[in-house]
């Protein structure tokens, strides 16, 4: 009986005594909000001002609609605007539905847990890469057709098709679902430790219910709303990327975000105003889109309802399970060839077409790049550490400092760290650019890390909060008890115990750092060159084997950390890793 | 006679080089109440995952499991008809009471009308009438336990599985609970395994007793004989 009272009166006494002294630790959490929500709001602002024309750098100084009225008379902008819905909602619809699906058919089979093994490696490789080597299999002369020229095809010369950049954007779809899908796999991983999955499918079971109808009626209705944010992050995201449309859409017209991306660099000035208005444009599609699945949820939630009090036990889903598990396949074999692809033009002298596998080798074009390569390895791998680290000092100090004074993150301040990922990276990066300029910051490296911590924190802080505020808090309190202060035992208990999430947090960061592109060309001015920004710049026209090469350079960097780090990088052991990369 | 009731016939469970469950072969008759007892850890939830179907695969386990004659052992767990009872009450925490019940009611009873009468004809039974709307979790533990042993009668299971559902119950919570649910399990004459360390849940069950030891030695008792033929090894009748 009195085991509880005393424990109440142990934290108690900590309680009194362990406020310490008025520390620098309670201004974290302010500085973190500082750090990564105040660029974002300035730089929509920058960017809400010159979009009715005020920007006095560029000469504009009088409020008015015209750059709107330029904006939606743009030939460009129908065919854009119908290329970014169809590419961005098709995207998430596609890889909600498949990851959903796989779940509910695959879940506790022996390719489920393989595949949980391969997520991380694969969240860590840049959507450019991937793009650059999906364009290497889908392109007329690329590999899927060789495999299949001229036996099956009768194609002696590669097809006269748009396969990639074809005027549907469908490679680019495909290109989304390719990442998206290992993304939400992995946040319904991480979610799942958090609702009692096994017990409540046993039940179900013991009910009745076969196993994937268990799962979509049981478990799916909690997992859910811990998987509504990154869901909300995959359409905000598909609907404005810009690096892997500018590999895989087609060019003339392009999709909403190059197209802004091509206004922005417009050497008339005036331009700048209409992608501006643009830039708003697009956040208001995002924020309409969202709304829209919102409602969406709303409706089917009431169905389900109906559906689950129904009593329908449901099939074997036999058929599901087997196209579910087929459809990841498929994608997760795609990724890996679009990589093989890269690695293979790397090292190719000649390699004509239809030939399956190159004709000559060479390792020149490594040794002749070699000089320029490594240079961008390492402002992509310093850039990189720097905000990694950044954010994991501020996610420590965040997360100690919720722990010592007993506080609680709400929902609302799940929104706040998601932020970044749900506004459209055009619509306050040009801003911040303008504010940047006005600093003086621009093009320099502090402005650099900057923006690039504002996506590393989200994804660093998701990482560790979970292993973090899982840690069993007895040991800490043992440790006061011992006569340790706080600050003792942060770095000597709760650090070292959490030495393999902080590591693999770190990974996590250092992998969403290489993987901009946007914010480098914004924040950098052009003065930064990082594999990425480099990949998708030659990727335009150079030879195929340099951009084999850079690709390739630029997949395996953001893998070292997780191979020197997280020598066993798996989701359940580690809370969850790698969980938010993109 | 013999294919009526729950029977395992030769089940074992082993974890790596470990046994957990030597082969074990029993029958527990309709309406009976068999009690397994042993040290945690040794084994005896496993042995009820099995007779599920929902064991994890890490274990190797194997036998045959009859219900009602026949053999359900490679049945997917949903087809078994086996209903099982938690430790916790495992209510969805997404539904309400009612959609709870309504999940385990099969679905030939159609007709949301009819489907509701029969929820609320259940709730009446056990003294929750009018809890129909409420969230699970603005319920007491005795009365979600009550929930929970409804949805698993309302699905009309052939066999019941007891995982140790007393033990989170206060005490005199527990005796009101125990003998509601063996009251139902009689009632129904299904044949009833329930896993506990509580003797005095043996005591109420008040039938055969099965024992398993932690050791994984010969495992043969001088009682096992006496008890009859359904009960076999390493387990032993309690005086």
């Amino acid at each position: 009986m009195a085991p509880p009272l005393r424990q109440v009166s142990v934290r108690g006494a900590l309680a009194a005594h362990g406020r310490p002294q008025p520390d620098l630790l309670k201004a974290v959490p302010a500085l973190t909000l500082a750090v990564f929500l105040a660029p974002i709001v300035a730089g929509l602002l920058g960017t809400l001002l010159p979009a009715f024309g005020y920007l006095p750098a560029l000469g504009g100084t009088e409020i008015g609609l015209d750059p709107w009225r330029r904006l939606l008379l743009a030939p460009e902008l129908p065919a854009a605007l119908r290329l970014t819905l169809t590419s961005g909602l098709g995207a998430s619809v596609a890889s909600v539905v498949i990851v959903i699906a796989f779940c509910a058919a695959a879940h506790g089979t022996r390719l489920f847990r393989t595949l949980e093994r391969l997520l991380a490696p694969l969240l860590a490789i840049p959507h450019a890469a991937v793009a650059i080597g999906l364009a290497f299999l889908l392109a007329p002369s690329g590999w899927l057709v060789r495999l299949l020229s001229p036996w099956a095809t009768g194609w002696t010369t590669p097809p006269d098709l748009a396969t990639v950049q074809d005027p549907l954007g469908l490679a680019l779809t495909v290109g989304l679902v390719v990442k998206e899908v290992p993304y939400l796999l992995l946040m319904t991983l991480a979610a799942s430790g958090q609702v009692e999955v096994k017990e409540s499918l046993a039940i179900a079971r013991s009910l009745g219910y076969g196993s994937m109808t268990g799962w979509l009626k049981a478990v799916l209705p909690r997992l859910y709303p811990q998987i509504r944010l990154p869901i909300y992050a995959v359409i905000a995201y598909s609907l404005s990327v810009v690096d892997m449309a500018l590999l895989l859409a087609p060019a003339t017209p392009p999709p909403l975000a190059p197209l802004l991306l091509r206004w922005f660099n417009d050497p008339d000035l005036a331009t700048r105003f209409c992608a501006a208005a643009g830039a708003i444009l697009q956040l208001l599609i995002v924020i309409a889109a969202i709304a829209a699945w919102r409602g969406a949820e709303v409706v089917l939630g009431r169905l389900a309802r109906v559906w689950i009090a129904g009593g329908g036990r449901g099939g074997s889903g036999q058929a599901i399970r087997i196209a579910a598990g087929g459809t990841i396949l498929l994608l997760v074999v795609l990724a890996l060839a679009a990589l093989a692809a890269n690695a293979l033009w790397s090292v190719a002298e000649r390699w004509r077409y239809p030939a399956i596998l190159p004709t000559e080798w060479a390792l020149a074009r490594w040794q002749h790049h070699a000089g320029e390569l490594g240079a961008l390895v390492w402002t992509t791998a310093a850039l990189g550490a720097t905000a990694a680290l950044c954010a994991l000092g501020l996610t420590l100090g965040c997360l100690e400092n919720e722990q010592r004074h007993g506080l609680h993150v709400s929902n609302r301040g799940l929104w706040l760290i998601y932020t970044p990922l749900l506004v459209p990276q055009m619509s306050f990066l040009f801003g911040l650019q303008v504010l940047l300029v006005g600093a003086g910051l621009d093009g320099g490296w502090i402005g650099l890390v900057w923006s690039h911590l504002l996506f590393v924190l989200p994804y660093v802080f998701l990482s560790l909060a979970d292993p973090f505020r899982r840690l069993d808090e007895r040991y800490a309190r043992s440790a006061r008890c011992l006569g340790a202060s706080s600050n003792r035992v942060f770095w000597r208990i709760k650090l070292p115990m959490l030495r393999r999430p902080v590591l693999a947090a770190f990974a996590v960061g250092f992998a969403v750092s290489a993987a901009q592109y946007l914010p480098t060309l914004f924040a950098g001015a052009g003065r930064f060159a990082t594999l990425t920004t480099e990949a998708v710049g030659l990727a335009a026209g150079a030879d195929r084997r340099v951009i084999g090469l850079y690709a390739l350079v630029q997949s395996l960097l953001p893998l070292l950390p997780f191979v020197l780090a997280v020598p066993v990088p798996r989701v359940r052991r580690l809370g969850r890793p790698a969980q938010a990369l993109r | 006679m013999t294919a009526d009731g729950l029977s395992l016939e030769g089940v074992f469970i082993r974890l790596d080089d470990r046994v957990l469950i030597p082969p074990l072969t029993c029958t527990v008759a309709p309406g009976e109440v068999t009690t397994v007892m042993g040290p945690s850890g040794c084994g005896k939830s496993s042995l009820l995952a099995f007779i599920c179907g929902t064991l994890d695969p890490t274990f190797t386990a194997g036998g045959r499991v009859r219900l009602g004659g026949v053999d359900i052992a490679d049945l997917p767990p949903e087809r078994r008809r086996i209903g099982i009872l938690f430790q916790d009450d495992l209510l969805f925490p997404h539904m309400t009471v009612a959609e709870n019940l309504a999940f385990g009611l099969p679905a030939a009873v159609a007709g949301q009308r009819a489907r509701r009468a029969r929820v609320e004809t259940a709730l009446l039974e056990v003294g929750l009438a009018g809890f129909g709307d409420r969230d699970p979790s603005t319920l007491s533990g005795g009365q979600r336990a009550r929930v929970a042993l409804l949805r698993t009668l309302l699905s009309e299971p052939q066999a019941l599985l007891l995982d140790e559902p007393f033990g989170r119950l206060d005490l005199r919570l527990r005796a009101r609970f125990r003998r509601t649910v063996l009251d139902h399990a009689r009632g129904r004459r299904l044949p009833t395994l329930l896993v506990t360390h509580d003797p005095d849940d043996a005591a109420a069950a008040a039938g055969p007793i099965i024992e398993i030891a932690i050791s994984e030695g010969d495992g043969l008792d001088s009682d096992a004989g006496a008890t009859g033929p359904s009960i076999a090894v390493p387990l032993r009748r309690l005086p």
